[in-house]
């Protein structure tokens, strides 16, 4: 199979891991090295994409627009994407990051509500935009009813859906099931993507085991630059498809250089395995919910395991970072009382 | 209520109000003007959808004694939130309820801009997935941007911001709807007591509406300020307000807040407009 597509997200998922502070020219300069280095898809946002600039995620050192310009002219081989999560960016933002150079989007909702995304995946079709749907928290839904939810987005008209491990709490039987259960129930030209965090350091082993089991879109980032703890290293994927003998067409030595010299050096908090991110994917709590969880902690002097935990105990999906706040309280009041 | 009007003869609905004594018809607004009792009504609830909204404005023009309160997205006419600006439009013959968010969230950010200028007010509203039906599913950027405008136009924000999340947990959770502001450097305890106001205020027509925790305050010093898209850097106080509204479970289940402050918010409107008539 050689249809492998190599998605970077080091400039969107990488956004949480630095609470969504790029600099517009480090933006730039990563997204031109990563062209060079011939990864197919550069997606640049917000961490929670477009508009997601806020209290509740963090406001970013730019807007997704100011990240975006003067993107799309420069690439020489990869396509300039971006992110979408209906009920917060709308389609009037998609408009204005196409008119920006954008030619491919992913448009995510929580892993039961697809019916959300069929504005948006309609509308991004109409613009003649690549359009992804993006199944997050995959975890929390079994695989034949996540397949449903996939081929009502194939239905709107996506030309690719993801699994998305948001929790990294998927193991590699788990991958393996629902893309089967997709490529089952999806037609053959709707392509299939896989989109994992490693905070049970199974981001590259279940990347490529929904590859072997008929995914071709992978997404990953340098030196793993994304929510928890991280998702797959992007260099250590290339460096394993390519002993596999498949070939993308990455520059595995550049990719090397840009995580250890660009990228690590930016992490104030290193994006790695450690009990926090560890306890993301064991209890299964959205990944992005870390640097939230650990504010809180501190603030309320609580172990953010504690939260985390709580945090998936109650059921919360992607985007409710404000109930993190509300755990704390409940945590801490219970605390004092007893 | 003289009529409950719907467009399905077989809707639970209709069945439901016919076994309670009220007179239906199902053929929509154009078989309510048919109606005997048509003379007698002062006051119309639209529950439909914005275009069909549209029709029936157009038909209440042609009656001026007549009104008419809009739940759905059209926004002919201006947003109303009863316990914030009913003063300003409440004698108007049409007014938009804006969004079930909006209902619970927008009297938080005018308590806040009461007392101090509020530069930026930003909600999220959760609700559970089974409580979206779907033409809130088809249409959730109207619910983000109605909301976000009424969040300035209304609550006075000089920026709003709105974010809406499903929730598909079971059991189903009750809505919860989160107020962050960014306002001037005020006084905390007035803050919080016009919260406090507004938040019994609201309690008289949505008695499941509740401060779910403490308010919450933060200073953001002028060397730490965030960068407001909109806004540019700005610096001051924050202010979280946790809520939960919960409905009364009449007909609705308790979970499925966000329906029943959209109707609740509108009755109250209507019932104030009619004491005053």
């Amino acid at each position: 199979m050689n249809n492998t597509y190599i998605q970077d997200v080091t400039l969107r998922d990488g956004m949480h891991a630095i609470k969504h502070q790029y600099g517009k020219e480090k933006v730039r300069e990563i997204a031109l090295a990563l062209d060079r280095a011939k990864v197919d898809a550069i997606e640049i946002s917000h961490g929670d994409g477009l508009k997601g600039g806020s209290f509740n995620y963090g406001f970013g050192a730019h807007t997704d627009w100011d990240w975006l310009d003067g993107i799309a002219d420069q690439l020489q081989h990869a396509v300039l994407t971006t992110l979408l999560l209906p009920g917060i960016g709308t389609i009037e933002d998609l408009k204005r990051a196409r008119d920006l150079g954008v030619a491919s989007v992913r448009i995510a909702t929580h892993c039961t509500e697809a019916d959300i995304s069929q504005q948006h995946i309609e509308a991004a079709k109409k613009m003649g935009m690549d359009v992804g749907g993006f199944l997050m928290m995959a975890h929390m839904n079994d695989p034949s009813n996540l397949a449903k939810e996939a081929k009502k987005m194939e239905s709107y008209g996506a030309d690719c859906v993801y699994v998305t491990d948001s929790a990294g709490a998927l193991l590699m039987d788990g991958v393996v099931e629902r893309i089967k259960a997709f490529r089952q129930i999806l037609e053959d030209k709707t392509e299939i993507g896989i989109h994992c965090h490693h905070n049970l350091s199974l981001g590259v082993a279940n990347t490529i085991v929904a590859f072997q089991a008929g995914a071709n879109r992978m997404d990953a980032s340098l030196a793993g630059m994304g929510a928890g703890a991280g998702n797959a290293p992007l260099e250590v994927l290339i460096a394993v498809l390519k002993k596999m003998d498949i070939h993308p067409n990455c520059d595995l030595f550049q990719l090397m250089d840009l995580a250890d010299d660009v990228i690590r050096p930016l992490q104030e908090r290193p994006v790695r395995v450690d009990r926090e991110t560890l306890s993301l994917g064991y209890a299964g709590v959205y990944s992005s919910f870390l640097l939230h969880s650990e504010r809180a902690a501190e603030k309320y002097g609580l172990d953010t395991r504690t939260i985390l935990n709580e945090l998936g105990k109650r059921k919360m999906v992607g985007g409710q970072e404000d109930m993190i706040v509300d755990v704390a309280l409940d945590l801490a009041k219970n605390r004092d009382n007893n | 209520m003289a009529v409950l009007v719907g467009i399905d003869p077989k809707s639970d609905g209709l069945a439901r109000a016919e076994r309670m004594g009220v007179a239906t018809s199902s053929k929509g607004m154009d078989g309510l003007v048919e109606m005997p009792v048509w003379e007698e009504i002062a006051l119309v609830f639209d529950a439909t959808s914005a275009k069909a909204h549209a029709y029936h404005h157009s038909i209440i023009e042609k009656y001026p004694s007549k009104r008419i309160i809009d739940l759905t997205p059209a926004a002919i006419g201006p947003y109303l939130v009863p316990v914030v600006n009913f003063s300003e439009h409440g004698d108007l013959q049409n007014v938009n309820m804006v969004t079930c968010g909006g209902q619970a969230t927008i009297p938080i950010v005018a308590a806040v801009s009461k007392v101090a200028k509020v530069h930026y007010g930003e909600i999220v509203a959760s609700i559970a997935s089974k409580s979206a039906g779907p033409g809130t599913r088809a249409n959730i950027d109207e619910f983000t941007e109605t909301t976000s405008q009424a969040i300035e136009k209304v609550g006075g924000a000089a920026k709003g911001k709105a974010i809406i999340v499903l929730n598909p947990a079971e059991p189903p959770m009750v809505m919860r709807d989160t107020v962050f502001t960014l306002s001037e450097n005020g006084d905390q305890e007035a803050i919080r007591k016009s919260i406090q106001e507004m938040v019994a205020s609201v309690q008289k027509y949505v008695p499941g509406y509740t401060l779910h925790q403490e308010v919450q305050f933060e200073i953001i010093p002028e060397d730490q300020a965030v960068f407001i898209e909109g806004l540019g850097n700005r610096h001051g106080l924050k202010t979280t307000v946790l809520l939960q509204v919960k409905g009364a479970g009449h007909y609705l289940p308790e979970y499925a807040g966000n329906l029943d402050i959209m109707t609740s918010a509108a009755l109250a409107t209507g019932e104030r407009m009619v004491s005053l008539s």
